[in-house]
């Protein structure tokens, strides 16, 4: 993409961002009755809904219980609207299995499955809008909703994806730069320990700017957790407000 | 030390064999076996990139590899690998789609790269990706030419094929963790991979770029962690791809040299079916002399009886031995042996040794009077040993 200048010499970038400014987060927890809970995240023009059901008993295959833990089941999916070209198979294709594959992995190593044993949790998530960083959103989203469905964890789940222009390491990025060749890591992290749930990187990078890139990944992905703790604390006063009445 | 007296950060031993076709590559890592294929074909390109080849990845788990592969159903570790080999090659951008262009917008060629799991004992993603960027590094596509609106293909015969142009070479290096991260293994073996907690898949090339990082599994990692895993990649990838140079090397001077290449070739010949023994040289002047000869000095061999009753409580016994048959059954076959061709493998070679066995037998009987004699039975005769004659 000759045109497009992802960073300029002032140091802006498509959207006008700096460097290392993440996206404006909004998001709202309790959004549908029916789930245990719910979750609608927008990062940017990125926008996800996740709904968590559970801990209930195994449905489908009974054979998959596990006798000292809960099995989550997560569920990624697209909605045909969300990307500029109608997306034609919003589910079972190669890259929404890898994805729900990724979440199922994130989400097992931050939530506390011992509580459940022979329990099944499920997450779905849908993205109903697509504009970069799809899977830092469905995460950041599902955490929200976990929290909101109760179900105990270790540490919030935040996620972040990073590229490297130009020897700099650019925080959360847009549709626009992400397919513009940028290489881009992205990164599932539990704020308090620093420990990495899921790391994942596409593209070439040379192995001496990987821990800049981690660093910068770690940096933005702390930023969203006080975002996220920030939701989580006003929706507590909110509903607490209500039912104290 | 591991079960297989590897070291932690130790490869199984890795072997690269190609096929007779282009493109067909065999790779060994340890007992796990996987083969690669490409192949390419003419095809309209896709609308958004009108001037780019298209490049297709598949990894085919067949059941012949492990038990656990079933057949059709696309399970969870068959869409890892296939996503995973795709990221690792396609986005990384090693091979130059641009080249692959015929008219564009119209003509592109395909190139589809099948990698086939053969032998399932784990780390089959290294396996794969070795595979499958030698197998792309092996391929030569027909050369292809346009005159205004016609497109000529040209048969291999016709004008040599052309390599594809591979921009750089991404190898992927396996860690496995255990105990919550506290043990770190490279090249984890199938064992290995049933109780790890989880996995952590580098890809670079040798110019130590990364191409790809995944990790899978529910395991927490540390930055530092992720850190010296790159550094033990770095270090793995420069070997094999030296490895896998040098293979392509090999390759390309034997078939220049016109010898024999293919999967044939170099199966190496391990089985003792596939042994030839060589010819012992016996003296075969007079056998039948001195067979005679033999024959008559012998002991009188003990009763026959045709039931196998064996009532001697000791066995394996020590001192003179009682099996009279012994020596000139010896020197029967190994007279007859000579007579044969030579060429003769093992396994015919017993067949007839039983025969003969036969032979010598009804022989010892025609020759020898006191021996009672046997009833018509085919069976073998049975002999009692009585540990005191």
């Amino acid at each position: 993409m000759a045109g497009l200048e992802l960073l300029s010499d002032q140091g802006y970038r498509l959207d006008g961002r700096k460097a290392t400014e993440v996206r404006k987060v909004q998001a709202r927890m309790g959004v549908f009755a029916q789930a245990d809970g719910s979750a609608y995240l927008e990062q940017g023009n990125t926008k996800a809904l996740a709904v968590v059901y559970g801990p209930h008993e195994m449905r489908g295959s009974r054979s998959r219980t596990l006798h000292d833990r809960a099995v989550i089941n997560c569920q990624y999916s697209m909605a045909t609207f969300s990307t500029a070209e109608r997306k034609r198979r919003p589910h079972g294709d190669r890259k929404s299995t890898e994805m729900s594959l990724h979440l199922k992995q994130t989400f097992e190593a931050a939530v506390m499955t011992q509580l459940y044993p022979r329990s099944q949790i499920d997450i779905y998530v849908k993205i109903l809008q697509s504009d970069g960083g799809n899977y830092s959103v469905c995460v950041n989203a599902a955490t929200l909703a976990v929290i909101d469905a109760g179900i105990p964890m270790r540490d919030y789940v935040c996620a972040c994806t990073v590229g490297f222009v130009d020897e700099t390491p650019l925080a959360d990025l847009c549709y626009a730069e992400e397919s513009g060749g940028v290489s881009s890591l992205a990164l599932a992290l539990l704020p308090r320990g620093g420990q990495i749930a899921l790391l994942q990187m596409d593209a070439r990078l040379h192995q001496d700017h990987l821990e800049a890139l981690i660093e910068a990944a770690m940096i933005a992905c702390k930023g969203v957790s006080k975002v996220l703790d920030e939701v989580v604390r006003q929706h507590l006063q909110e509903v607490s407000m209500l039912t104290a009445e | 030390m591991r079960l297989d007296g590897r070291q932690t950060y130790d490869y199984r031993t890795i072997k690269v064999t190609f096929g007779t076709d282009y493109g067909c590559c065999f790779v060994d890592l340890g007992k796990t076996r996987v083969m690669a294929q490409v192949s390419c074909e003419i095809v309209a390109p896709k609308e958004s990139r009108p001037n780019e080849g298209i490049v297709f990845f598949n990894i085919e788990l067949s059941p012949m590899a492990s038990p656990t592969f079933e057949q059709g159903r696309q399970s969870e570790l068959s869409v890892k690998l296939n996503r995973q080999l795709e990221r690792c090659l396609r986005n990384s951008k090693c091979i130059d789609t641009e080249s692959l262009c015929v008219v564009s917008g119209e003509k592109v060629w395909q190139i589809r790269v099948d990698v086939h799991v053969l032998n399932h004992d784990g780390n089959l993603m290294d396996a794969s990706s070795i595979a499958a960027i030698t197998a792309l590094c092996h391929f030569r596509r027909p050369d292809v030419s346009t005159q205004g609106d016609e497109i000529t293909v040209y048969s291999p015969e016709e004008r040599d094929p052309i390599p594809l142009s591979v921009y750089h070479m991404p190898i992927c290096v396996s860690f496995s963790f255990f105990q919550q991260g506290t043990y770190l293994l490279v090249d984890p073996c199938e064992r290995e991979e049933r109780v790890m907690d989880g996995l952590l898949m580098i890809a670079m090339n040798k110019h130590r770029e990364i191409c790809s990082i995944q990790s899978s599994g529910g395991i927490m990692l540390l930055k530092e962690q992720v850190m010296r895993c790159s550094k033990i990649a770095s270090v793995k990838v420069s070997e094999i791809t030296e490895l896998v140079g040098k293979a392509l090397e090999n390759d390309r001077k034997a078939r220049k040299a016109g010898e024999k290449c293919g999967f044939a070739e170099s199966l190496p010949q391990e089985r003792i079916t596939a042994l030839k023994t060589d010819k012992t040289p016996v003296e075969a002047m007079d056998v039948t002399e001195k067979v005679d000869d033999i024959i008559q000095k012998a002991e009188v061999p003990p009763l026959s009886v045709p039931s196998p009753s064996l009532p001697v409580p000791g066995v394996g016994q020590v001192g003179q031995n009682t099996w009279g048959l012994d020596e000139e059954e010896e020197e029967e076959e190994e007279g007859e042996e000579d007579r044969d061709s030579s060429g003769e493998e093992e396994e015919k070679g017993t067949k007839t040794q039983k025969e003969k066995d036969k032979g010598s037998q009804t022989a010892d009987l025609i020759i020898i009077d006191e021996v009672v004699e046997l009833s018509d039975s085919e069976e073998e005769e049975v002999v009692i040993l009585h540990p005191d004659t």
